[in-house]
Parts: structure tokens; sequence; C-alpha cells
């Protein structure tokens, strides 16, 4: 049985106390974009501003449980001063840590035998703090909490994408 | 049970198979019966006998078979026409849940009577499924939604009743709050509506299980309830509404069974309650949520009334003393004002949060916006933790839920 522990790591804990880039930035320049999970009500409020290739500043507002939001805030961290490709690439890495672990839970739950076709987990190095929310697939109910600040990130680039290439600067 | 003693949640709890069991380890506790009830072992034995002696379709086969198992069907329709207090059994419709029900009376009723420029009053501690079918009708048909407000402590706001009736052609209200526990002053409520004109429909999902309904003495024109919330299985529910009312209305769904004729150019409904049954009905669980009337009946809906207003007293003060400052409980403070659906918040946690520490301890709580996102908004939260007692509650499951939040304020303490 997964405690307690495994689901709510001293860093996620930290983050929820203690949100990094919360609050909200001006926009324009910035770009807003919301996400809702319909099941509980939380929601986050994501601003981006991006400067050519590069997401140059992040806030978060928005509220929700601490698995929703201490995981937008190490997204926040993670995502700050990168380029949007390298932000995308580990939107990517993080949705495959929770599907992956998915896929080992509709086997027997503990084996780590044959995955069959499940796709690889990336490694703890690239997903840093992001690492320890990895307890929450066991957990089923909750992978929309954490995932909910990374479908909003996906929303808000496509949406930033489709304005650029509307106004021809892509 | 011997008349006029207390109900006793002990011997009630034996009656559950499903509370025998243990999650993580230890006896649950099960504290979400507003979102469904457990059934008693009665229950699912009325089903499960119904399958292994009498299965047929209904009102078709002239077969011994099919006889019986109409009759059981339509008996159960007596038992819960008898146990709502409506005189007739024509009067009630089975669907497949409350929603249904109102999506039934929006759809029939609404549409026979509703247009531009008429108005709905509702309430804003209404649950989605008496809310979202009027919005559509409103889309659709540019009918007007009002809204009773709600006022401190949980209670409807009636200050402005007479003016909000004001050209209204139906109220639509609930009887008891699913995240207050409110109950509201639905006399008063349905005299002041129809001396307005207006006719009164009543989202009883809550409140039936827990309280004696009398639709007749009540005096609303529309009744609607939920089987699960009841003892009763999922998937089946009812609609009381007088029988003149009925005889009026449009059919709801086309198909099987709620015709007197079909031809390739045309068709005729069928006399009610039939009418506004298409298809084969939910039969297994309409006879077993005749069994479940019966069991309620059996335990005397006063008495289960007298043990949840003594239990939730119970769970308010244990909360307030255990907690103070660090708890805020949703809703009316006195117990005779209210069902027992307590919505709370813990100081710094969010209900989600609370939901699952409170999980590990084998305590079943609905954490969420319970189908209520306008009252959210006016509660100014966006979800509460909501613990429900039931019939099979004791003190016992109040301590441990106690115990509990006291863990869960310690896990997530700075």
């Amino acid at each position: 049985m997964p405690g307690l522990e495994d689901l709510y790591r001293e860093i996620i804990l930290d983050h929820y106390r203690n949100p990094r880039n919360r609050g909200e930035l001006p926009v324009p320049p910035a770009h807003r974009s919301e996400g809702f999970n319909p099941l509980c009500g939380d929601e986050v409020v994501l601003f981006l501003q991006v400067e050519g290739d590069t997401i140059a500043d992040v806030r978060i507002s928005g509220q929700g449980c601490s698995i929703s939001q201490s995981s937008a805030s190490m997204m926040s961290a993670a995502i700050k001063g990168r380029t949007v490709e390298e932000a995308r690439a580990l939107t990517r890495s993080f949705k495959s840590l929770m599907s992956v672990h998915e896929a080992r839970l509709e086997g027997d739950g503990e084996s780590d035998g044959d995955e069959g076709g499940a796709p690889e987990a990336p490694s703890e190095a690239e997903l840093g703090d992001l690492a320890a929310l990895q307890g929450v697939v066991r957990f089923p109910v909750r992978i929309k909490c954490a995932t909910l600040s990374w479908n909003t990130l996906t929303q808000g680039l496509d949406e930033l994408a489709g304005s650029a290439t509307a106004s021809g600067e892509a | 049970m011997t008349p006029g003693a207390e109900l006793d949640p002990a011997a009630v709890k034996k009656d559950f198979p499903l509370l025998e069991r243990e999650v993580h380890g230890r006896p649950v506790v099960y504290l979400d019966s507003a979102s469904s009830s457990q059934k008693p072992r009665v229950v699912l034995d009325a089903m499960q006998t119904y399958y292994e002696t009498t299965h047929a379709n209904v009102h078709r086969g002239v077969y011994a078979l099919a006889e019986q198992a109409t009759a059981q069907m339509e008996a159960a329709r007596a038992k819960v026409a008898r146990f709502l207090g409506a005189t007739s059994d024509r009067e009630v419709v089975f669907g497949k849940n409350v929603t249904e029900m109102l999506n039934l009376v929006a759809r029939t009723w609404g549409a026979a009577n509703l247009g531009p420029g008429d108005a709905v009053l509702l309430t804003e501690m209404e649950h989605h499924a008496n809310l979202v079918p009027w919005l559509m009708l409103a889309e659709e048909r540019g009918v007007e939604l009002r809204y009773l407000p709600v006022g401190d402590g949980g209670h409807l706001d009636l200050t402005d009743l007479e003016r909000l009736l004001d050209g209204v052609k139906l109220v639509s209200v609930t009887a008891m709050s699913n995240v207050l526990g409110t109950i509201p002053p639905l006399r008063r409520l349905i005299d002041a509506a129809h001396d307005a004109g207006a006719l009164v429909c009543v989202d009883g999902a809550q409140y039936t299980p827990h309280l004696p309904t009398d639709v007749g003495e009540l005096g609303c024109d529309f009744y609607a309830v939920t089987g699960h919330k009841m003892c009763g299985p999922t998937g089946v529910g009812a609609l009381w509404a007088r029988a003149e009312l009925l005889e009026a209305m449009p059919a709801f769904l086309g198909g099987g069974e709620m015709i007197r004729d079909v031809r390739l150019d045309g068709w005729e409904p069928t006399e009610i309650p039939w009418k506004f049954e298409a298809g084969t009905p939910p039969i297994a669980e309409i006879i077993g949520l005749g069994a479940a009337v019966d069991y309620l009946e059996g335990l005397g809906m006063d008495r289960v009334r007298a043990h949840e207003v003594s239990l939730t007293g119970y769970a308010l003060r244990a909360l307030t003393d255990r907690f103070g400052a660090g708890i805020e409980v949703h809703g009316p403070s006195e117990p005779a004002e209210r069902g027992g659906v307590i919505s709370f918040a813990l100081a710094g946690i969010h209900p989600h949060d609370v939901a699952q520490v409170l999980d590990q301890e084998s305590v079943c709580v609905r954490a969420g916006h319970h189908c209520a996102k306008p009252l959210m908004r006016r509660l100014g939260v966006a979800a509460t933790a909501r613990a429900s007692l039931y019939v099979y509650n004791d003190t016992a499951d109040v301590d441990a839920l106690v115990d509990a939040l006291a863990t869960t304020i310690e896990f997530f303490a700075p």
C-alpha cells in the first residue's frame, strides 16, 4: 500500500508552502492561459513572457491542492529562462513520468519486470525537483492535479505559437 | 425494532455487508452517503432473487414469469408512492436518477409551458442537476432564470421572495442542500409560489433518504428522488407529479413501452406513468428500490431523522471543540435546521489533501465542488471537504473523523 510519504514528499510540501514565481505579469506583453480541473474546481492561471525563443519570465496564480500547486511551482522554476523547445521537452518528460507509472500500475502494481510498450521513464537528473512528484502516480486520482499546470503550459505555448504564426512573426 | 425505541446504528450497520470490509487494514468509516449510500443485504437479496427466480421483460409477455416480473415491478411502484405520500401509483414515474427526472420536467413540462419572457426561480445552492437543465432551456427558449440567494449561516435569503416570484411560472428548489445540509422552509416557499401562480418542483435527492416525505402535505407539484442515496441501487430514480400535470405533459423519450399505438405516419402515447418510461426499465433496480423503501420504513423515518439530528449535533460539537478556529463548518449551525451533510474547511489545507490523508485513515469523505459550483463561488471557495452521515453511522465514526483530521493537521503543519 502506498503511504502518504510517497505522495507528499518534503520538497512538494516546501513548494506548496513557499510557491515559487507566484503572482501575475502584465498582459501584454505576457500571455495569460487558464487551466481548470473540472472534477475538483482547482485552477491554474499561467503568465508566460516569451522573448524570442526564451521563456524570460513566468508567474502562476490560481488555487488548488498541494499537488497541483507544488507541481505548478516546480514547473515555473524549471522552465524560467529555458527555451520554448526545452519547456516542451520537459513537459513530455514529466507527462511520461506520469504515464510510465500509470502503465506500471495497471499491471501488478509492484513489479519492475517487463514494461512492454510503456514509454521509458525520464531520468531524475532530467527532471530535478519534479522527480519528487513521481509518487503521485500511485494515487491515480491525483495525476490530474499534478498535470494541470503542464497542460496549461502546453495550451499557453500553443496559443503563443498560433498567434505568432497568425501575425507572421514565426 | 421496537416501536418508539431509538435507532441503534450498531445493529443497523450489521445490515450492510460493505461496512464489514477493511480499507488500508482498518474497518472502513463510510462518511460519504450524500454521494451514495451503502446497500443493506435485503436490497441486494431482492435483486439477486429477482434475477434468479423471476426475470423476464415487463408489460409484454403473457407467461407466468413475465406476469410475476411485472407484478413485482409495479408493487415497487406502489411502495415508492406510499413512501413519498402519493395518493396514486400512477403519479410515480421511474427513471434513472434525479438528474434525469429534472431533465424530464424541463424537457416536457418546461417545453410545453415555458417560452421567451417566462421566468423560473431557482436558488444559489442547487446541485448542477437542478441548474443545467434550466440553463439549457434558458439558452434554447429565452426563459429567464432567477435565483434566491444564500444568506448568512447557509440559509436561503427570502427577503426578496415576493419580488422574485413576480411573473415566475416554476420554482425548482432542493429540499436539502447537498453541500450545506440546509433544509429550506419548503412549505413557505411553496405557498408563496402558488399564491404567485407558479408551480413548484422539488429536488428530494438529499431529503427523502433522511426525513419522512409527504408530497401531499408539502403541497409541491413535482418531486424527484434517486434510489442510490436511500439504500437502493444505482440507476433508478423516481419522479412524483400530480396526475393532471403528468396527463397534460408531452412524452419524454420515445420508444417501446411508452406508446398506445404506432403507425408509419404517427404515434400515440400510452397512459401515465408508462408514457414517460420508454424502453425496458431497470426492473431489478426498481425492485431493489422497493426493498430499500421497505427497509427504511422498517427503521422508521422519524427514528432515522432523530438519529441523524443527534449525530449531526454530536459531530458539529466535536469538530468545533477539537479544532476551534482551525475549522470552518459551512451551513446552518443548528442540527434541527439541517441534515447530516457537513462541509468544512481546515485552515490552510486544501480539501483534496484532507480527503487524501483521511483515506489513509480509512475514513471516506468527499472533496470537491459537489456539483454545486455556483454555491462554491458564493462561499468563496474552490472546493470543500464533506462528511455526510446516515443510518449506519455512529459516534465512533465521528470520533474517527475527528482523529483523522487531527492527523491531517499534524501532517501538514509547517
